[in-house]
């Protein structure tokens, strides 16, 4: 307790006169003699919040008799940086680039849900052109594979099977790869706005999307080919973690850890948005509700994934027929001057776009100045916008009080509150066992803390 | 979109916007700043706002400094609500009148806005609103997806709010209910034992608003550190930063920029 420290201990009163141990470099033979010589069994562990198994900064508090977790309870907070508040003090179209920051691992869904949110508060839902929602359709299945792959790559490399993570993550990058090529950068894209999407997919994106999902569906296999067959991933992840349909029903648990449970709850077909009743896939589910089985069902998820970006590759194809399809709402009050391209010093404004607002049109500058630094108007009130992320059911509340920034934005990320269920999935179990059941929730700290 | 929309004319046409579910807001209950005429409730005041373009003090020459907002949340809704809507305020209504407590004195008003369904609910009855909502086999909202908060500081008396969003996947609906309680008396009776999947998230709402959830163990903050003073969510809360300064010129914080009114 001797050591300066940056903050004071919590003084809880209830401690006061009970041995404690501390670690502050290699005196762990110090404690552990120290620990026999006073007969404890009785240890807590502080698992995190800087442990390369812990999926970022968790911290996991476990208390542990011999090899076995009695007690296990989950610290957040770590990573909070006020995203929703600075929210409320950007423009409608500028909170777009805050909320892809959350779940820095499935970017688009954050952007969508938030898009759509706004889109319900202007009532502009059913005038978002139909090329913009595909390409939204597109993104977000894609980023569904991307982060199932970096879910199934992170959990095998806590395990300590190195070659699933470099497998995983070299497939990811087939797609970060297409994101960049369509968004501009591989992740906190930004790309998809109230109104639509900032600009419409590059020529040759759509070749360039069906050649790397060629190879993501190599490397699937081959991930496969590593996994489902594995012993000791076997040994290691069935009948672990386990918990059943009234466990998650009553902890608001959704994704792959609900229907690994057996039902098959998937917002796309529940609650349906950009036109997803429109394409042909379905809602895998398993039995065992164990880290197995949702790992087994994220491999199916990508198949799925792939089915319907395959038949949203067609429609963009004929919707891309004979070119100029809007992705933007035809509303100019709403719709953002983005009229990108690459020039000497990156990504700006087209030399043609300037040159109208500079040259030839007063109007269209100070129209351009309006939208850009004050932004649209919103009626005032409130929605609710869910959509199915890749974790679980994301939710997004918005409340608007007629102005040009939002009065509230709330996120409701999936991560967060499935994260509830760690004290659940680990007491009782092995030590060993924690790093898989908190692998198979899959969550991602920047989206739990936001 | 013109900038004197007000939150009338705005909510109107939200109203009007033909989403399945929605209807009309009535007129009546949305003249600003007046008492919603179904149900005796105030309107949640969202923002009064004065002036116009982001001009104030000397410098507004145009006359438009001097206008007085008050913009106003959608107001109560009458019936028919629309859909399904009708039908389960009608079986909550069953069950609440049956179980002495009333639905008159349970839930404060309906809101039909933008094809949502939200049930004001008195802060008291709240757990048992919750639980024939979750229990009752017509309702079955069986899924709640958290809680979170509000701040309205302009909304006399019931400046903060609590939103909850449940989903029945038995029968494919949503809805949300809200809890208005004052600043001076910010206690709402927990979820937690209806629904355990509020736990962290009125832990969230206490961090970031200060609403005490009461009647549950470990109300801790879980965003913020321990000791860590006020609720940031909260709108006299500032957002904090430093100016920045760029090729000689000085930007201020987000919050102390120039704000278009």
């Amino acid at each position: 307790m001797s050591a300066p420290h940056a903050t004071g201990h919590v003084v809880d009163d209830e401690t006061i006169g009970l041995r404690t141990f501390e670690a502050t470099g290699g005196d762990w033979s110090d404690i552990a003699e120290e620990a026999a010589r006073l007969g404890e069994q009785r240890i807590v562990v502080n698992m995190g919040p800087q442990h390369p198994s812990t999926h970022g900064v968790l911290r996991l508090m476990l208390e542990i008799d011999g090899e076995t977790v009695t007690e296990a309870r989950a610290g957040i907070g770590y990573l909070h940086t006020g995203i929703e508040k600075n929210m409320e003090h950007r423009t409608w179209t500028q909170g777009v680039t805050f909320c892809t920051r959350m779940d820095y691992v499935a970017p688009l869904f954050q952007e969508a849900g938030y898009c759509l949110a706004v889109e319900k508060l202007l009532g502009i839902t059913d005038d978002v052109p139909e090329r913009a929602t595909q390409i939204r359709v597109l993104m977000m299945e894609l980023n569904r594979i991307a982060s199932h792959l970096v879910c199934l790559a992170t959990g095998g490399n806590e395990l300590g099977a190195t070659t699933i993570m470099t497998v995983g993550f070299t497939a990811r990058e087939e797609i970060l790869r297409v994101f960049e090529l369509i968004t501009g950068l591989r992740m906190n894209h930004a790309y998809i706005r109230p109104g639509g999407v900032a600009q419409d997919i590059p020529p040759g994106a759509l070749d360039s999307v069906r050649e790397a999902l060629v190879g993501v569906r190599r490397y699937l296999t081959q991930l496969e080919d590593l996994m489902l067959g594995q012993p000791i991933l076997k040994g290691r992840l069935q009948g672990v973690g386990v918990l059943d349909l009234a466990g998650c029903m009553a902890l608001g648990i959704t994704g792959p850890m609900l229907r690994s449970t057996g039902l098959p709850y998937d917002v796309r077909k529940a609650a349906p948005y950009c036109g997803y009743e429109t394409y042909e896939f379905d809602v895998p589910t398993a039995e065992g509700a164990d880290c197995w089985d949702r790992m087994v069902l994220r491999f199916e998820e990508c198949y799925q994934s792939m089915r319907i970006v395959d038949q949203v590759l067609d429609r963009l194809q004929a919707s891309g027929q004979g070119g100029g399809a809007p992705v933007m709402v035809a509303d100019r009050k709403i719709a953002w001057p983005a009229q990108l391209a690459i020039g000497s010093d990156g990504m700006g404004n087209s030399l043609d776009h300037i040159r109208e607002i500079m040259g030839t049109s007063m109007e269209a500058l100070i129209h351009h100045f309006k939208l850009v630094t004050e932004g649209f108007r919103v009626p005032a009130g409130q929605v609710w916008q869910t959509v199915e992320h890749p974790r679980g059911e994301l939710g997004v509340h918005l409340v608007s009080d007629g102005g040009t920034k939002p009065y509230r934005a709330h996120f409701r990320d999936p991560s967060f509150n499935n994260l509830q269920s760690v004290s659940v999935l680990c007491e009782g179990g092995q030590v060993a066992d924690v790093v898989c059941s908190v692998a198979s929730i899959d969550p991602v700290l920047g989206g739990v803390d936001r | 979109m013109s900038d004197e929309r007000t939150g009338a004319e705005a909510a109107a046409k939200a109203g009007a916007t033909g989403e399945p579910g929605a209807q009309r807001t009535s007129e009546t209950a949305l003249e600003a700043g007046a008492q919603g005429a179904a149900t005796g409730r105030p309107l949640d005041v969202v923002e009064v706002r004065e002036g116009l373009f982001g001009v104030h003090g000397t410098g507004d020459t145009s006359g438009f400094g001097g206008l007085v907002q008050t913009v106003v949340l959608p107001g109560p809704s009458e019936r028919p609500y629309g859909g399904w809507f009708d039908e389960v305020v009608d079986v909550l209504a069953e069950l609440l009148d049956g179980s002495g407590t009333g639905f008159a004195a349970a839930v404060e008003s309906v809101v039909v806005d933008r094809g949502e369904l939200t049930l004001d609910v008195v802060a008291a009855h709240l757990p048992e609103v919750a639980r024939h909502l979750r229990d009752d086999q017509d309702l079955r909202f069986e899924l709640s997806l958290g809680v979170s908060g509000v701040h309205y500081p302009q909304d006399t008396d019931r400046e903060l709010h609590a939103v909850y969003h449940l989903v029945s996947v038995t029968h494919g609906r949503r809805l949300r209910l809200e809890v208005a309680v004052p600043d001076a008396d910010p206690r709402i009776p927990s979820t937690v034992d209806v629904y355990p999947a509020n736990d962290w998230h009125e832990r969230e709402t206490w961090d970031f608003f200060g609403i005490v959830f009461t009647g549950r163990t470990d109300l801790a903050r879980i965003e913020m550190p321990d000791d860590w003073p006020g609720h940031p969510q909260r709108k006299d809360y500032p957002l904090g930063g430093i100016p920045v300064e760029y090729k000689g010129a000085t930007v201020p914080p987000a919050d102390q920029r120039r704000q278009y009114s």
